[in-house]
């Protein structure tokens, strides 16, 4: 499986969860699979996707989905201590893993190479750390919602990406429906 | 009342319940009374960029957020600034220590002293420099400004603001 298709597995779970998706090809397919006014889309600034996340669960009490990437994680390692050091109960962060900068034609990560973003995780004292192959994403991140724990899933799948519309939306409209869902 | 405890009361009438921050010297005091305040979540954060996303999110979740850092990280966060906090037009006050200024002892601050205006007016981001301590009567209006307009605006503090190093 490739990350377009973990996505589209994941689509069941994830909806009406508040979700923010990393920049890119996967902001993109989740728009165009299942664009929901719970998704928050990041149309710049890589890297961010868990600090984004992190900073909403903080601020309030429903669940929030970081999806994120191995190379956008790799971007922002200092997030991981953060993450572990500020426990959100209410917080997932879900790395699709696929050894690939795919946004950028899938030039390889150290992810894909002798990195192990899990032992990372673990390392940086994130207490619930679960690696996973994409057939089972959707199982393990239904199961880490219903365990209200906070959880970094590492799921591992292959690189490769299909051709999908950028997103067009504005980026003030994102942000604005995605504060009215969660204010709901 | 010192300054930092004017900062950090100001903060809390203005509704700000989330800080994110780096360490700083000058600026150590208002960090140590913003994590002993119970009405504004401390989350440390590893690097200024990290920060300002943790912040968009706090925003968005529905609390004030507030940044404390130095004016070098103008320099790291430009690209989050520009398509974060800019482009989905969110407020951010960013409480900075002006390094590099009068009475400076470390030679290298000075370089990224020199570029800091620049950058912030490049950037068309409102900024308030703080020089003597009396100046800090303006951050309440600041911090109004900042949540009216749904910008990042940075204050900078200098040394002789803080009185010395």
């Amino acid at each position: 499986m490739i990350r377009s298709e973990v996505i589209k597995s994941l689509v069941p779970v994830l909806a009406d969860q508040l979700v923010v998706c990393n920049i890119g090809l996967p902001s993109q397919e989740l728009h165009l699979l299942d664009d929901r006014d719970t998704n928050f889309y990041m149309l710049g600034t890589m890297g961010l996707s868990s600090s984004i996340g992190l900073g909403v669960a903080l601020a309030q009490d429903k669940t929030v989905i970081s999806i994120d990437g191995d190379g956008s994680v790799l971007t922002n390692l200092g997030t991981l201590p953060t993450i572990a050091n500020n426990v959100a109960d209410n917080y997932i962060l879900l790395i699709i893993d696929n050894g690939s900068y795919g946004s950028t034609g899938d030039q390889p990560t150290y992810a894909g190479k002798k990195t192990s973003l899990t032992k990372v995780a673990e390392a940086c004292g994130c207490e619930n750390v679960i690696e996973c192959q994409a057939e089972d994403a959707p199982e393990v991140l239904q199961k880490a919602i219903d365990s209200k724990k906070m959880t970094v899933i590492v799921c591992k799948c292959e690189s490769g990406n299909i051709k999908v519309p950028v997103i067009t939306m504005d980026p003030v409209v994102i942000k604005d429906r995605f504060m009215k869902a969660i204010a709901s | 009342m010192t300054v930092s405890e004017k900062i950090v009361s100001d903060l809390v009438a203005n509704d700000v319940q989330f800080a994110t921050t780096v360490p700083c010297k000058q600026l150590g005091t208002v960090i140590d009374l913003i994590e002993e305040n119970k009405s504004i979540h401390h989350v440390p954060c590893n690097k200024e960029d990290e920060g300002m996303g943790l912040a968009a999110g706090a925003w968005m979740g529905g609390k004030r957020p507030c940044i404390i850092m130095q004016n070098t990280a103008i320099g790291v966060t430009v690209n989050t600034l520009v398509t974060l906090t800019q482009y989905y037009r969110m407020p951010l006050p960013m409480l900075i220590s002006y390094r590099g200024e009068l009475g400076e002892p470390v030679a290298c601050q000075v370089e990224m002293a020199v570029h800091t205006k620049g950058l912030l007016e490049q950037l068309k981001i409102p900024a308030f420099h703080f020089h003597n301590p009396d100046d800090v009567g303006e951050l309440d209006d600041i911090l109004k400004y900042t949540f009216m307009c749904n910008k990042p605006v940075a204050i900078l503090t200098d040394a002789s603001f803080w009185q010395g190093y």
